[in-house]
């Protein structure tokens, strides 16, 4: 937008001073000052940190739980113990992803709600007239955010508690069938999440209402939705929740209703993509 | 320069403002003024694209703000001081609002010197009182430097010093050929900032004119005349003679349509005494409340 000039030189009065060219608006800068806002708040440190501790420690710890009272003596049950998958479904248990989706929704949604709290959403637009551009440097700043906490703590998890299963001879390495996939999909369970929490902190604006919706959504969907019956299947398949099961699990149980480990991919990009459109879409057409 | 269009707004079943329509120009500071729930703060923040207009338009330099991608180089505003963040620290706050705008880092530091935060600059928001927000919002809004700078009732929680301040920043800005439009509900906050008024009530156009224009239009300027009792009824009928209105006010007489010196020549001329003769200019005050009584939202007792 260059074109800032053009009225002062027809009025009457001294033209206003300090209207030098204006340069062109960049989306980066967007996404520079939405991570300097991410940063510049201690909180948000905070929550990962003390996330990434809470996820690990419980992995960790129940990779020690199975270290500290092995019963499996022989090498043949060793093997079963392998096989069976065992090592992968420590390497980053069903409670740490029920912890680390509602904790990084929270801290996805905090980035706008934390906003509308405090007013401080006008002075953003007041700056910014262009309000899905703003929504969408958030988008940017979150996904990038949470994708390298996700790894971090995926990797750490999935290193350390194979590190503990060693001492029993019993840890796989990355390259063990799943475990690859077990890490990448934990992983990505971090940005959608995070990216559900923003969606939702757009629409709902308030701060107990969304973690409410959070919980709702993330949490007790799944819970309500069993994978036994089809139509229950059904939706739960089509959740995050279900989406990390299935990528996840290993070993040979039998499912009720068996579906495609692309498919479950699918529902994470699927997921991740709508709460990027509805967070940006829902700053239009609202008063702010 | 401001245009406003036939705006109108509706929240609901309110309706918050009605048909409004004035220009604010540049070169001016221009008082915005009316009751509390007159909807000075909706026709502020559509004109910050904050919110959109049931149906009008608001235009700040013939565009709507709405459409501008960056809004700093065109439009400084300070609507609320507690629009921020108070974990941030206020060169923090600046320096992400200047990045979003491509301004360069060190005019957050000029602006925050400029408004006497340069040592808060690295403190908490959240520490600060009413008086030191409004100066970072004022920072915020100088960030741009913007032709048109809107305020929201600035001079809430600024002590008498800081007042002085930001009234001499107002006629700066408006000397240098910028547009300044400066909400209040107080006549008295304007009565020595602004030189234009725009006054509305229930979110319409009361009075769109000059401060000296709008003062004419009260109270007319009248005169306190005291003299002793038996000169009292011999003076009024002395100065009605001559054509004046003259009410007995007490001890006193109140006498509009003669000058105070031609009273004093009157009555020197016919040997009457004068305790007292005092001049009373038009109040704006009275010209603003005889003029929003009709619209103020909530009348307190029976002042009519």
């Amino acid at each position: 937008m260059t074109d800032t000039t053009a009225a002062g030189a027809a009025d009457p009065v001294p033209a206003a001073r300090g209207r030098i060219a204006e340069p062109r608006a960049r989306f980066r800068d967007l996404v520079a000052a939405e991570w300097t806002k991410w940063w510049s708040l201690r909180s948000s440190g905070w929550a990962l940190v003390a996330t990434a501790l809470t996820v690990v420690g419980l992995n960790v710890g129940m990779a020690y739980d199975t270290y500290r009272y092995w019963s499996e003596r022989d090498t043949a049950s060793r093997a079963d113990f392998v096989r069976d998958g065992i090592p992968l479904s420590i390497a980053f248990s069903t409670n740490a992803a029920m912890l680390l989706m509602p904790a990084l929704s929270a801290i996805g949604a905090t980035t706008i709600v934390g906003e509308y709290r405090t007013g401080l959403i006008r002075t953003t637009f007041a700056a910014v007239p262009a309000r899905r551009s703003v929504l969408a440097a958030k988008v940017c700043v979150v996904t990038a955010v949470s994708t390298v906490f996700g790894a971090a703590v995926s990797v750490a998890s999935f290193g350390l508690t194979q590190a503990v299963l060693s001492g029993r001879d019993a840890g796989v390495a990355i390259d063990h069938p799943g475990a690859l996939r077990l890490v990448v999909a934990s992983t990505l369970l971090a940005p959608v999440s995070a990216l559900v929490g923003l969606a939702l902190g757009a629409v709902l604006r308030h701060t107990a209402a969304t973690m409410t919706a959070n919980v709702l959504v993330l949490l007790l969907l799944p819970l309500v939705f069993g994978a036994d019956r089809y139509w229950a299947a059904v939706v739960n398949h089509a959740l995050p929740a279900g989406a990390w099961t299935r990528l996840t699990a290993v070993g040979h149980q039998p499912v009720t209703h068996p579906w495609t480990a692309g498919g479950a991919w699918t529902v994470y990009a699927v997921w991740a993509v709508a709460a990027a459109v509805v967070a940006v879409a829902s700053v239009q057409g609202r008063d702010q | 320069m401001i245009e406003v269009n036939e705006l109108t707004k509706r929240y609901g079943d309110t309706l918050a403002v009605d048909g409004l329509s004035f220009t604010v120009l540049p070169g001016h500071v221009t008082g915005f003024l009316g009751p509390n729930g007159a909807g000075k703060s909706t026709t502020l923040r559509i004109a910050l694209g904050l919110h959109d207009p049931t149906g009008g338009s608001v235009t700040v330099d013939g565009r709507r703000f709405r459409d501008r991608p960056r809004g700093l180089r065109h439009v400084g505003a300070l609507l609320d001081a507690h629009d921020v963040h108070g974990g941030r620290t206020a060169r923090t706050q600046l320096y992400v609002l200047a990045r979003s705008n491509r301004i360069p880092r060190r005019r957050a530091e000029e602006v925050l010197e400029q408004v006497g935060l340069a040592g808060a600059g690295r403190r908490r928001i959240s520490g600060f009182s009413l008086g030191m927000r409004q100066r970072l919002g004022i920072a915020t809004a100088l960030l741009g430097d913007p032709p048109v700078l809107l305020f929201d009732e600035p001079l809430n929680g600024l002590d008498p010093e800081g007042v002085q301040w930001l009234r001499g920043l107002f006629r700066r800005w408006a000397g240098e050929g910028r547009t300044v439009l400066v909400s209040s509900h107080l006549m008295s906050e304007m009565e020595n900032t602004a030189d234009q008024l725009v006054v509305i009530g229930r979110g319409s156009l009361i009075a769109a004119e000059s401060l000296a224009d709008f003062a004419a239009r009260g109270t007319r300027p009248s005169v306190t005349v005291r003299t002793p009792d038996h000169d009292r009824t011999a003076l009024t009928e002395l100065l009605t003679g001559e054509g004046a209105e003259v009410r007995r006010a007490g001890g006193a007489l109140t006498v509009t349509g003669l000058s105070a010196d031609r009273i004093g020549e009157l009555a020197l001329r016919h040997g009457v005494l004068l305790h007292e003769l005092s001049a009373r200019p038009a109040s704006l005050e009275e010209a603003f409340m005889a003029l929003t009584a009709d619209s103020a939202d909530h009348v307190t007792g029976a002042a009519r």
